[in-house]
């Protein structure tokens, strides 16, 4: 075996991969927030629905996507294993295994958590990804006054034969016209029913607590660990786990009220 | 104090074992818990039933031999300390105390609540080792200088006694917690640099040939390490590691 194969086999290795894998979906998470928190705009979906337009069709955003999908897999696939390999590992169980242990549940469920959040991304694809990738999405239209920069309402032109993501200056107007699938749409839809507004909130406390124990985790399988640098570690940590989550959570929760 | 013991009762390795209720009477707070096991095993003795095995040695927290879960942790209650460091005072009089063996496959059980812990010596004889020339002309360990918070450093790695205990706590039946100390009580020593690479490649090797778990960073090891050995000597086994994988041929 090469020593790669060594490396990626051992138990130090599996923790590596677990760790580098994660600290690369932990900054998707901020881009994807980043992008998300145009959902907010008050521009009837302008900017989030070229965003989405550049985000599946940039050639270079799609290898980082399906990178991020690879990575997902990788990391999901490799948290199973070890989660299965580590329960069999004592065949025989403590009698007494209820001990208030000092140490954060989050660390001894990560693999329940991590399971949730799989079910979650599957879920959360097949009802915004996919749909807008292969199912029926309604196409919008845009005009943009040059002079001003206001964007007039939308105009639906579903069925009008558009294929693609389409931006024009229209002179003679003194306008820019854009024409982007209106996933802001399916978002606003799909959020328009609580239902989905708690299931969404509800799976961001899941990313909060396998976070609160991945982050610092993460820095601690590298060998990432000395007393000077430990607090702020633990710190940011923390702070991630908070923020980013009630960030993507609000999301739905402001939509629903705001679309009434 | 009068107490009620359920201990787990197990003829050999292949045998089933099953928790057994053990009634003891007249003990006394400054016992130590393992005398508290000499009372009832002499009481047992008078009655012509097997004694309760257990592992023990010194009974003064340095030789790594008694082990035991007492009520679900490791050593029993007390922050680092062995079990024959911990006292009957920490009891009430009317308790029920549960006894069970250090569990996990790794180490498997020999009879009661002794187990097998020679996979520790396996790790040990892969790596946990430096050369020294002794024949005759030894060259003395102060002689090579060390910088003090080195030593300090190493010193606080190399009090692990090698119990098992931190096995015993992790939720994934992880050794590393001992390999991590005994790697790195040499990594931070000169004495220890000729075998820096092999010393972390072949203890790693052997220790997941043993069957322990893989570290997922919980730190139960160290919450109930006797011994106290602190996580910091994990991350430092993972940099060892990583860095004697990418500097292999």
């Amino acid at each position: 075996m090469s020593s790669i194969s060594i490396f990626l086999n051992s138990s130090v290795g599996k923790k590596v991969l677990m760790s580098l894998t994660g600290l690369f979906l932990m900054l998707f998470l901020v881009i994807h927030l980043l992008g998300n928190l145009q959902l907010l705009k008050h521009d009837d979906g302008y900017a989030f629905n070229t965003y989405a337009a550049f985000m599946t069709t940039n050639p270079l955003i799609k290898i980082v996507s399906w990178g991020t999908y690879f990575i997902i897999i990788i990391h999901a696939i490799r948290g199973i294993s070890l989660e299965r390999a580590n329960r069999s590992n004592r065949t025989n169980k403590y009698v007494i295994s209820n001990y208030h242990r000092s140490t954060h549940w989050t660390a001894r469920k990560m693999g329940l958590l991590g399971a949730i959040i799989l079910l979650f991304i599957v879920f959360h694809m097949s009802d915004f990804w996919w749909k807008y990738k292969f199912g029926e999405t309604p196409w919008t239209k845009y005009t943009v006054e040059l002079t001003t920069g206001n964007i007039s309402s939308p105009e639906d032109v579903t069925g009008q034969g558009i294929t693609k993501f389409t931006k024009y200056t229209d002179a003679a107007n003194a306008s820019e016209i854009v024409i982007a699938k209106d996933l802001y749409k399916k978002v606003v839809e799909t959020f328009s029913n609580i239902f989905f507004v708690l299931f969404y909130a509800v799976s961001m406390l899941a990313i909060a607590f396998h976070l609160w124990h991945g982050f610092a985790s993460s820095f601690q399988s590298l060998g990432i660990n000395h007393k000077k640098y430990n607090p702020l570690i633990k710190g940011l940590g923390k702070a991630f786990s908070i923020i980013i989550p009630i960030l993507f959570a609000l999301i739905p929760i402001i939509m629903f009220f705001t679309h009434q | 104090m009068k107490l009620t013991l359920k201990i787990w009762r197990q003829k050999n390795k292949n045998a089933h074992g099953e928790m057994k209720t053990y009634q003891v009477d007249h003990i006394s707070d400054d016992m130590s818990f393992l005398e508290m096991i000499d009372v009832l095993n002499e009481e047992l003795v008078e009655k012509n039933d097997d004694p309760v095995a257990f592992d023990h040695d010194c009974r003064e927290g340095i030789c790594g031999m008694c082990s035991m879960v007492i009520n679900g942790q490791p050593h029993g209650p007390g922050k680092g300390i062995t079990t024959c460091q911990l006292h009957m005072r920490e009891f009430n009089d009317g308790d029920t105390i549960y006894i069970e063996p250090f569990r996990a496959d790794a180490f498997p059980i020999i009879k009661d609540l002794v187990v097998d812990r020679s996979a520790f010596d396996r790790i040990q004889q892969a790596g946990g080792f430096i050369s020294v020339n002794t024949s005759g002309n030894t060259i003395d360990a102060n002689a090579i200088p060390v910088p003090k918070e080195n030593a300090d450093t190493a010193f606080d790695s190399a009090t692990c006694i090698g119990c098992g205990a931190c096995v015993a706590a992790c939720k994934n039946s992880s050794a590393i917690l001992f390999v991590s100390a005994k790697v790195s009580q040499f990594a931070l020593l000169p004495q220890g640099e000729l075998e820096r690479k092999e010393r972390a490649l072949k203890m790693v090797e052997q220790m997941d040939k043993e069957g322990f778990g893989s570290c997922t960073n919980i730190g139960d090891c160290a919450a109930e390490c006797p011994k106290e050995i602190s996580l910091e000597n994990i991350a430092r086994l993972n940099r060892e590691y990583i860095s004697a994988t990418i500097k292999s041929k």
